[in-house]
Formats: structure tokens, C-alpha cells, sequence
């Protein structure tokens, strides 16, 4: 049975993910210090924290309003890559959230979206060590479950378990986007940060939505 | 009216300095030049709804060449396009030239009042100087 995703899922979803990326940043940081500019856990942390004063402070009361919302502080506050990436996944979910709450298949759709404009944003592809490498996987993972007929909280977690897996076949890879690519091939050997933390905005969501 | 010039870059040190050294070459002469650089804390960052802004503020009707620094600064310049308004999206052209040699050369260029064409391939022709300089 379809369970309608709204607000308040959304908003649990968001508070939990910048609850992780704040209690795991020197984690992301460490990673990222590792390949890139070592800003990674304190970016996405500043950002996620921005979108939580959005929360507390003036919330839109829509889920697409909620969604473009998160996407345009993101953009705004990260000041990294991550910044325009996470940044256009919320503005792309939310222009495919459409209308009020959303059903299990507009999840799958939206978080689609989201995938598809990271594709086009950073133009990475497949294998190129970035966190299109966790998020593929993921939309792969929820697209069959909802599309199977699960419970939108067991395609969820079938998700994240997909990011995980994809997130920890970045390590051997040799980047190709970002500043990780300036390394050539001394990236391989290391778990991507940007997979790393989208596997925790998948988890996040896998824990918070479809509870219900 | 000339066109504009907007320059992103990570570093607000960075940007002001670079465009300092372009200015050098406008002795007495005015060019919208919009900076959007730096997090809000003074940290190194980008922020495409800066970006958006800087645009604004150089665009005269002539349009702009926005001039950037690497990473995070060239997909900022590009999220910020997303925020304009289609015809001042359409007069908006990001370059891919080295930042400080692309700006010195869009400047100059720019302040005579030539077209947006004119100085967004002025930019791309600025690393010439030098490589004919060190392969001769």
C-alpha cells in the first residue's frame, strides 16, 4: 500500500540527514582531505545547517516548497561543489514532486529527477568516482521496489543498502571529476566523500520515510 | 553602455585582486565589474545565488562575461543562470578562460564597448601572450 510522503516525512528526512553529516563531518572532511580540498564535512555541515534554521524558522508548508527551498539554501551556503550538486537534486525533486503529498512512485520519481540533474550539473557518469556512484544505484534499487510493489520503507532501505554498496565500489576508482581528478591515478584507493555522504542522505531518508 | 564583467572565484582576496591588477589597464575609464566570491563567513567558497546577484549588478543591457576561477565556481556560475530571468539568461555568457588572463582581456575589451562576442573571445585568446612568449 502507498503511503503519501508530506511535509512533516520530508522535514524528519532533512533533520535526520544534517543530524549524520553533523555527527560524521570529520569523517567526510578526513575523506576529502585524502582527494580533494578537505572541505567536504564542514561544507555539507554548514549547509545542512542552514536548511535546519529554514526548518526551525519558516518552513514552506508544501512538499515542493519544502524541496526548492532546501535546494536554493544549499546552493547558497555549501560553497563547495557539493553546493550546485546537492543544490539542483532538491530543485530538481522539486520540480518533479508536483501538487501536495507524494505517493511512493512520485518518491521514486522525484529522487530520479534529482539523480538527473546531478548528471547534468556536474556531468559525471558512471564509474567516474563521485556520488553519482552511490545515487545510481539507489534510484536503480527504489525504482524496482516501488515499481515491484514494496512498501516504499523496504524500497527505501533496499536504496540505501544500493548506495552503500555503490559508495564503497569507489574506492579502487580512479577519479575523473573534480579535484580529485587532479590527482590522476593517487585517487584510487580511497572512498569517494561526495558518494560517502549521499549514501547518508540515503540512509536518512530509508530511516524517516515511509513509517508510517 | 558596455558590457559587463563578473568575476567568481572561491577566494574574495583572490577576486578583488585579480580585479585590481585588470583595472590597472582602464586608467580614468569605468567598466561594470561584479564580484561573487567567498562564503558569507569569509571562508573559500561559491554561491550561485551571489552569482545571480553579481550578474544583476554588471548586466547594463549589454550583457556579461563571467570570468571564474575552478570546481565549484564554474557550477555555481551555471546554477546561477537558473536564477535569471530568461532574457537576462540570454545575454550571459560564461567563459571558459584562465581567470586572470581572460579578465584582463575582457576588460580592455569590454571598456572600448565592443560586443559580448568580442569580449568572451578576447578572454579566450588571453593565455596567448604567454605561450608565445615561452615558446619562442
Amino acid at each position: 500500500m502507498s503511503v503519501a510522503v508530506g511535509v512533516d516525512d520530508l522535514t524528519a528526512w532533512l533533520r535526520r540527514f544534517a543530524e549524520v553529516v553533523h555527527e560524521r563531518r570529520d569523517e567526510l572532511t578526513a575523506l576529502d582531505a585524502a582527494i580533494g580540498d578537505a572541505d567536504h564535512g564542514s561544507n555539507m555541515d554548514r549547509g545542512m545547517a542552514a536548511v535546519v534554521a529554514v526548518l526551525d524558522d519558516a518552513p514552506p508548508t508544501d512538499a515542493a516548497g519544502l524541496l526548492k527551498k532546501t535546494g536554493a539554501t544549499l546552493v547558497s551556503k555549501v560553497g563547495g561543489a557539493s553546493g550546485p550538486l546537492y543544490g539542483t537534486l532538491f530543485l530538481r525533486m522539486a520540480g518533479a514532486a508536483g501538487d501536495g503529498d507524494l505517493d511512493d512512485a512520485a518518491v521514486a520519481r522525484a529522487l530520479r529527477a534529482g539523480l538527473e540533474g546531478v548528471l547534468a550539473r556536474g556531468k559525471a557518469e558512471a564509474g567516474d568516482k563521485t556520488m553519482v556512484d552511490a545515487l545510481g544505484p539507489a534510484c536503480d534499487a527504489l525504482d524496482a521496489g516501488v515499481g515491484a510493489g514494496k512498501p516504499l520503507a523496504d524500497a527505501l532501505a533496499a536504496a540505501a543498502e544500493a548506495a552503500a554498496q555503490g559508495r564503497d565500489a569507489t574506492v579502487p576508482l580512479v577519479a575523473r571529476k573534480g579535484r580529485a581528478s587532479y590527482l590522476g591515478e593517487r585517487s584510487a584507493g580511497h572512498m569517494d566523500p561526495g558518494a560517502t555522504s549521499v549514501t547518508m542522505l540515503v540512509e536518512a531518508a530509508a530511516a524517516t520515510m515511509g513509517r508510517s | 553602455m558596455t558590457v559587463g564583467i563578473v568575476v567568481v572565484s572561491h577566494s574574495r582576496a583572490l577576486a578583488d585582486a585579480a580585479v585590481e591588477l585588470a583595472r590597472q589597464m582602464l586608467p580614468g575609464r569605468e567598466l561594470a565589474v561584479a564580484v561573487a566570491a567567498g562564503t558569507e563567513d569569509g571562508g573559500l567558497g561559491t554561491d550561485a545565488a551571489a552569482v545571480a546577484d553579481a550578474i544583476g549588478q554588471a548586466d547594463s543591457g549589454e550583457g556579461v562575461v563571467v570570468l571564474m576561477d575552478l570546481g565549484s565556481a564554474v557550477l555555481s556560475a551555471e546554477t546561477a543562470l537558473e536564477f535569471l530571468d530568461d532574457d537576462v539568461r540570454s545575454r550571459v555568457t560564461l567563459s571558459a578562460a584562465p581567470l586572470v588572463e581572460g579578465l584582463v582581456g575582457a576588460v580592455v575589451v569590454a571598456a572600448s564597448g565592443a560586443s559580448r562576442q568580442s569580449v568572451a573571445a578576447e578572454a579566450d585568446r588571453g593565455l596567448a601572450p604567454k605561450q608565445a612568449h615561452l615558446s619562442s
